[in-house]
């Protein structure tokens, strides 16, 4: 079922509401509408990027704070004086306001790692509380009062039932542009950010680039949410905009499911319902006397944590049979869609990576000693060395994951050691990992879509405007054409969690492939595959290397190794051992000793 | 006409006539992965019994499973009652001791505290013998002794491990097993460590030791059970599989070569 | 700012700050072994007040009826659990003494004259009624979701506070209370008067975190905890669970915070709603220690106290903005040195 239907659906329930319902309901769901506007936001931060932030209710706070005063100061400064004539002018104001010092508290705030961050954002959001609260000029905290309602082409939408339309339609536009959003370029770096950032940035995604986005997105549309309630309150004081609200927001976030753009409807809807119904109702159940509504409130949030803790649309969604499911992300390929430009490839046997004697410390531990080694296009070169040997380590300070403590690292003639892993990626390095990096839930053509990150151009704004659909064409097209380079051009619409290991670890190639890398650095691609897993991921990459392509190995399975690769380079405790012919290497007795053991 | 057909061999196993530790038909999925399947041992008591394979074969898998780190399939019978769902703080307190692959010390501690804490359940079940123990474990390990002190991070990689073989040591168990007790060992290092498994089969302990430095640890066990992709590919005493070119194969992948030799 | 009123400011910054550090261990520790940020840590500080209060005034607080039933529940579920496993069902022996010790203080409490009873009983029982309640809301709370990620136990945190300050409000009434000073001495040196409350505050803090320390110092138990929080599997592998090192966490952060309430409330009025605050500035000691440094969250959390009740005297109104919007610097310090590890969850 295509999600679009879902939107119809609710569009036409939207539609008649007003005209159906008492003022009481129309009342209650404009609300909803305005709290499910500002955990739409929360969604895309903390659901989809992982960042907890009980600070929303202070960017409302602004958005409110800023319409409430331009519309009500009589003597507004000159340059100024322009924007208090209409509530619409002041949405523009209050959103660009908003968005400044989204940018700044971001900046400070998604430096912060772990716990730090919702502590932080705890902070700033109880310091702007405080500031609504004690600032003459916006009333103190009792609030200022007399604003005017928003005017649609005339018409004044000073009644409940008139606002509501606005508010949902805005609502609805709100969860089109984040469905957009998510389902591009863009969105595709947003969603590697929880579980997936050493990937993305692998494969050239600028994550701290992406968190801000989302970050001024949230604020931006807990911004309009503020302007809507201000002028539907016509009143604004501080009360819903602290700490009690923001926590009310994650709330309605987790309620509902924090990972989907449905779930922050549903938890809106749901935690006012609740709220309502637990007032009108337990009073009469357990005594008038008692404040039991919170008591139970907070218990019912904990039972459903321990017995739902994605939320409560998962649980809905999969109540429904299959048939009539939504399909997130069905995105088809374009098959007329113009392949993208490709890199100039090496001449065969040309140097492609050099590394002179890097040595790496761990504090006193010497972790990699003096290593050096080369690889050429068109060949494999595979690095091999028991437990312990140092091979993980020397595969970081080749990829830029990590710096040399000394020595150098030259990719197509040029020093790489100290650039970050991005910049690796940029000038045609890729690689694989050894646990598995994949987005479980994005299904296979998105996740090798990543890999081709760096060679599209469109942002945020053509995305979530779906002017992006062109380039977005061409991404998916070379994705495809990768997938069935590497033979898996029959999965591509499937999830990538749902794949047999040793087909994640041809998608994980595929990915670099997309990048249109020179060198490909695979960390033990045949570990835990079956044999005959191995043998197609031998296949491909003798394919790969006859088409020019330059390939590291670090690998453990000597089967594998010795019957594919062009040279081998050994390492134990450190250093190299041994390098040369496959046969060579296997007869030389410092190598069956690293890997037997010692003899007494 | 002779039958061609050749008679199979009967298959090997560890007989003994007290067991301490029976497996039987173990699997161990990650999600798609079977990274063990259908594995059976026996650890006789007072044997050296040894898992050798190449990396990745399972066999750190294979410890996790017994102790209860890991869900399991199949049968875990320690010290003669069946463990339908191992956890690791029950099978603790039943005497059996991991030391892990990675050490899990306590680095911010004192080499004497870590020591300390391995007695932690015989403390709290009352058992305060535990200081004779204490004797013994620097007794073995006299290093340890001197940096009683010092903090377990400030130690050198053999004498974590001597750390880590001490804390498992106080707690008395029945069946230590040990994870790759060799690895990121200097040569010497690993001789002192294989001689003190030696001295602990001595006093007592049965030890199940899992090994990628299959030389050494066929010199000291008396069982050894090769580990290939998540099953038991070989078995038998460990005299015997030293000199078994079968060995090397499953280490170095000569397939070749093992015909080689079967020609000459 | 003359000298005498700069004293009486120190005074009360030490004061507020002792407690601030005492919940900043408490909250150490709690997320340090278990993961969980203990929001609710200042419920506990009402909770020993106005238990306290309600002692002191004659009432039989009806606090032991909510013990009472959580211990009820306690110990259905350890019924269900023995029936449950595939072991020959064994009878939890540990319930009769945990409904022994409900029962007992339930018939305690409505039979003394409470009023009556020394400072020192009115404390004792306050502590026998309020902190076995830490254990119990971890087991019925957490445990189930012991291994859940950490928004979710946030956000569970956040709701267990909740729900605690609409029980303190049913069981304590809206009004604040304060409670009689434990005596009525002052000290003088030279110009200065220190309140005896103080007195009392700063040396029953200090015992506490002498205390405290010997505790992780000296006995195995505090060296398992602290293993715990070192290093998790190496603490399951000798025996220690994370049950019982999660139970024993909120079992200490439910003692400091009821001798905390117990402390303070002599000198400030406390309401059913007054935790939240106190905690957060607890956080915020915690935050400036790194969540992992003792004793620099310790002297942050004193500092905080300090840095109050000096803003309290020139900028009054912007006191609670200085405070919060000062953790910003901390934590970008903090986050920016020490390391990142990316969760895989």
């Amino acid at each position: 079922m295509n999600p679009r239907y879902l939107l119809l659906a609710l569009l036409l329930v939207v539609g008649v509401a007003p005209l159906l319902l008492p003022p009481y309901y129309v009342t209650l769901l404009n609300y909803i509408g305005m709290y499910a506007m500002v955990v739409l936001g929360l969604v895309l931060l903390t659901g989809v990027g992982g960042m907890t932030s009980f600070g929303q209710a202070a960017f409302v706070g602004l958005g409110a704070y800023t319409s409430a005063y331009l519309t009500t100061t009589e003597q507004l400064p000159a340059w100024l004086a322009w924007a208090g004539t209409s509530p619409w002018l002041t949405l523009l104001v209050g959103v660009v306001l908003t968005a400044s010092v989204a940018l700044i508290l971001g900046a400070l705030t998604l430096k912060l790692s772990g716990h730090y961050l919702p502590l932080g954002t705890i902070a700033w959001g109880l310091s702007l509380y405080y500031l609504f609260g004690t600032l003459d000029s916006l009333g103190g905290h009792t609030g200022v009062g007399g604003l005017p309602s928003i005017s649609l082409f005339g018409l004044k939408l000073d009644k409940g039932e008139h606002i509501f339309y606005l508010i949902w339609a805005l609502l609805l536009v709100a969860i089109v542009i984040t469905q957009n959003l998510l389902d591009s370029r863009e969105g595709r770096a947003i969603r590697a950010l929880k579980g997936g950032q050493v990937m993305a940035e692998s494969m050239g995604v600028n994550t701290f680039r992406s968190k801000m986005v989302i970050f001024v997105i949230s604020a931006v549309f807990a911004a309009i949410s503020g302007w809507l309630y201000a002028h539907t309150q016509r009143f604004v004081n501080p009360t819903p905009f602290g700490l009690n609200m923001g926590i009310d927001y994650l709330f309605m976030a987790l309620i509902g499911g924090v990972g989907s753009v449905w779930g922050a409807l549903l938890g809106a809807g749901i935690l006012t319902m609740l709220k309502q119904w637990l007032q009108d109702w337990l009073p009469h159940l357990l005594g008038n006397t008692g404040n039991y509504e919170i008591i139970v409130f907070g218990i019912l949030i904990v039972v459903l944590m321990q017995r739902a803790p994605g939320g409560l649309w998962p649980m809905l969604t999969r109540l429904v049979p299959v048939r009539f499911r939504v399909r997130a992300q069905a995105q088809k390929v374009d098959a007329k869609a113009a392949p993208l430009p490709r890199r100039q490839l090496p001449k065969h046997g040309e140097l492609v990576l050099e590394a002179r004697n890097v040595t790496k410390r761990f504090g006193g531990l010497v972790a990699n000693n003096d290593m050096s080694l080369e690889i050429r296009s068109g060949e494999i070169l595979a690095l091999i060395g028991p437990n312990g040997a140092g091979k993980s380590t020397m595969f970081n300070q080749l990829s830029g994951v990590d710096t040399p403590s000394s020595g150098e690292v030259l990719f197509l003639g040029k020093k790489i050691n100290g650039l970050n892993s991005r910049e690796v990626a940029r000038r045609g390095m890729s690689r694989t990992f050894q646990h598995v990096k994949l987005l479980g839930n994005m299904s296979v053509l998105e996740n090798v879509a990543i890999g081709a990150h760096l060679r599209g151009k469109q942002g945020v704004l053509s995305a979530a405007l779906h002017l992006d659909r062109r380039e977005e064409a061409e991404l998916l097209g070379e994705a495809k054409r990768q997938l069935e380079r590497v033979g898996l051009g029959d999965y591509l619409y499937e999830e990538a969690g749902s794949l047999a290991l040793g087909q994640q670890r041809i998608l994980e190639i595929a990915r670099a492939l997309c990048a249109d890398p020179c060198l490909l650095l695979l960390d033990e691609p045949a570990a835990g595959l079956r044999l005959k897993e191995k043998e197609a991921l031998g296949i491909l990459l003798s394919r790969l290397r006859s088409e020019g392509m330059a390939i590291l190995l670090v690998e453990h399975d000597m089967d594998f190794v010795m019957g594919l690769v062009d040279r081998v380079v050994v390492m134990e405790f450190g250093q190299r051992i041994a390098q040369g012919l496959p046969e060579d290497v296997q007869k030389d007795p410092a190598v069956l000793e690293a890997y037997l053991g010692g003899v007494e | 006409m002779m039958n061609m057909q050749a008679q199979p061999h009967p298959t090997p196993h560890n007989q003994v006539t007290d067991a301490v530790l029976e497996i039987k038909d173990l699997s161990v999925a990650y999600g798609k992965v079977e990274a063990l399947s259908g594995a059976s041992l026996t650890v006789g008591k007072g044997q050296i019994v040894t898992v050798i394979g190449p990396n990745g074969a399972g066999k750190t898998t294979l410890l996790s499973a017994i102790m209860g780190v890991l869900g399991s399939r199949g049968q875990v019978r320690f010290d003669g009652s069946l463990e339908t769902l191992p956890e690791v703080e029950v099978m603790v307190s039943r005497g059996l001791g991991l030391v892990p692959e990675k050490r899990e010390l306590f680095t911010s501690m004192s080499v004497a505290d870590n020591l300390l804490l391995g007695a932690f359940q015989r403390h709290r079940r009352g058992d305060r013998g535990y200081s004779e123990t204490l004797g013994e474990v620097y007794a073995l390990f006299p290093r340890l002794w001197e940096r009683r002190e010092q903090l377990a991070a400030t130690l050198s990689g053999g004498e974590r491990q001597m750390l880590a073989v001490g804390r498992a040591l106080m707690a008395k168990p029945k069946l230590l097993m040990l994870d790759e007790p060799s690895l990121g060992l200097a040569p010497l290092i690993t001789r002192e460590i294989f001689r003190i498994i030696t001295a602990l089969r001595e006093q007592g302990v049965s030890i199940l030791l899992v090994e990628q430095n299959a030389r050494a640890a066929l010199r000291v066990a008396d069982y050894a059970y090769v580990l290939e992709t998540g099953q038991i590919a070989m078995q038998g005493p460990a005299a015997q599989l030293a000199d078994d070119p079968r060995v090397i194969e499953a280490y170095l992948g000569l397939a070749s070569k093992h015909q080689e030799m079967l020609a000459n | 700012m003359n000298f005498q009123i700069a004293m009486l400011l120190g005074q009360d910054g030490m004061t507020n700050g002792a407690i601030y550090a005492l919940l900043a261990l408490s909250i150490l520790l709690v997320f340090t072994v278990t993961r969980i940020l203990l929001i609710p840590q200042g419920e506990f500080v009402t909770y020993g007040a106005l238990t306290m209060a309600t002692l002191q005034s004659g009432h039989p607080t009806a606090l032991v009826w909510l013990l009472l039933g959580l211990t009820l529940i306690d110990c259905a579920l350890d019924v269900w659990g023995a029936a449950r496993t595939t072991h020959a069902f064994r009878f939890p022996k540990q319930i009769l003494f945990k409904l022994g010790y409900a029962g007992l203080l339930a018939v305690l409490i409505n039979t003394l004259p409470l009023a009556e009873l020394p400072m020192a009983v009115q404390a004792l029982l306050t502590l026998a009624l309020v902190v076995p309640l830490g254990p119990q809301i971890y087991r019925l709370v957490f445990q189930p979701i012991a291994s859940a990620s950490s928004l979710v136990l946030l956000i569970v945190s956040i709701a267990v506070h909740v729900s605690m300050v609409g029980i303190a409000l049913l069981l304590f009434g809206p009004e604040g209370a304060r409670t009689q000073p434990f005596s009525d001495a002052g000290l003088e040196l030279g110009p200065v008067t220190f309140n005896s409350q103080t007195l009392w505050v700063l040396a029953v803090s200090l015992a506490l975190i002498i205390g405290l320390y010997l505790f992780f110092e000296r006995t195995l138990y505090g060296k398992a905890l602290r293993a715990t929080a070192v290093n998790r599997m190496g603490a399951r592998l000798m025996g220690i669970s994370p049950t019982l090192a999660g139970k024993s966490t909120f079992l200490l952060a439910a003692l400091i915070g009821t001798l905390s309430g117990i402390l303070i409330a002599p000198i400030t009025t406390l309401y059913f709603d007054s935790g939240f605050v106190i905690s957060l500035k607890g956080f915020v000691g915690a935050i400036i220690g790194g969540l992992v440094s003792y004793p620099v969250a310790a002297l942050g959390a004193l500092a905080v106290g300090l840095i109050e009740a000096f803003s309290m005297f020139w900028a009054s109104t912007y006191k609670e903005i200085i405070v919060f919007t000062l953790i910003i610097p901390f934590l970008l310090w903090r986050s920016l040195t020490s390391r990142h590890v990316e969760e895989d969850e």
